[in-house]
């Protein structure tokens, strides 16, 4: 399954310094697990997402990996503590080598 | 005089076969359901490639998951590591584990000091009734771990 979707991202634009805010994320896919058998009973191959990260400034503070176990439409929430203005990336890695990106801008004052 | 020797023993020769096949086949439904899932065993196995066999403590590592599930395609998982997150005393992974699907891998995180919070939620799917298991790594190199059991009333493997 190609990356095509628009991953929704949750996370405030302003920051005090020193705050610890959270980021919520969700993107579309199957994230098929490599066990499941189709109709005819043959075993629908591994097709999933496999890493998350998240960078600011280009410096990546949260990775992670994620197994077949993990369900389609992959949520992902986690803590970033602000420091300076900036821009985050988030990327999304699928088993193809296929990378997904999406940006969100912080103002801390 | 071969032919007929062939004659009289090919019937003999594929019945056994059949009932060979028929024997492993049996024996095959038997344990496949068992076979597909992980095991406690494996689970270890994953946490000696990992930390080799590094004792860990119980504490500072909370999970939260629901005690009953009742759909195991969707079982959300939070966790959350008591840690001051300074350059020098941070959390550095947190590995999840389920004890009873094809794969005993969860989801493994990674933080930084910059994380603020070794905290992160997820949905999860489950197989069955089972443990999941998490392990948290600190930055000097000490681990703790906890587990819970979760029971799964439809489960999220295969379909």
């Amino acid at each position: 399954m190609a990356l095509t979707s628009k991953p929704r991202l949750r996370v405030q634009n302003t920051a005090k310094p020193g705050e610890i805010i959270e980021i919520k994320t969700l993107i579309s896919h199957e994230m098929e697990s490599g066990q499941r058998k189709d109709s005819s009973g043959k075993v629908v191959p591994r097709d999933i997402i496999n890493t998350f990260e998240a960078a600011f400034n280009g410096k990546t503070f949260f990775k992670a990996e994620w197994f077949p176990s993990i369900s389609a439409n992959p949520y992902q929430s986690f803590f970033y503590k602000a420091k300076e203005s900036g821009e985050f990336t988030f990327t999304w890695k699928d088993d193809h080598g296929e990378e997904l990106k999406a940006t969100s801008k912080l103002t801390v004052a | 005089m071969t032919s007929r020797s062939m004659a009289v023993h090919e019937p003999a020769h594929s019945r056994r076969q059949a009932l060979k096949f028929a024997a492993a086949a049996a024996f095959a439904a038997v344990l496949a359901p068992r076979m597909v899932h992980a095991t406690e065993a494996q689970v270890a196995d994953e946490l000696k490639k990992l930390f080799g066999g590094k004792t860990m403590a119980e504490g500072k590592v909370k999970l939260d998951v629901p005690e009953i599930a009742e759909n195991g395609l969707v079982v959300p998982l939070n966790v959350d590591v008591d840690s001051a997150m300074t350059d020098k005393d941070f959390v550095k992974s947190v590995h999840i584990f389920a004890d009873g699907n094809p794969q005993p891998q969860v989801v493994s995180y990674h933080f930084t000091p910059e994380s603020g919070r070794a905290a992160a939620s997820i949905r999860m799917r489950l197989a069955q009734t089972q443990n999941v298991i998490a392990v948290a790594e600190m930055s000097d190199g000490s681990l703790y771990s906890t587990k819970a059991q979760v029971k799964v009333t439809i489960g999220g493997c295969g379909g």
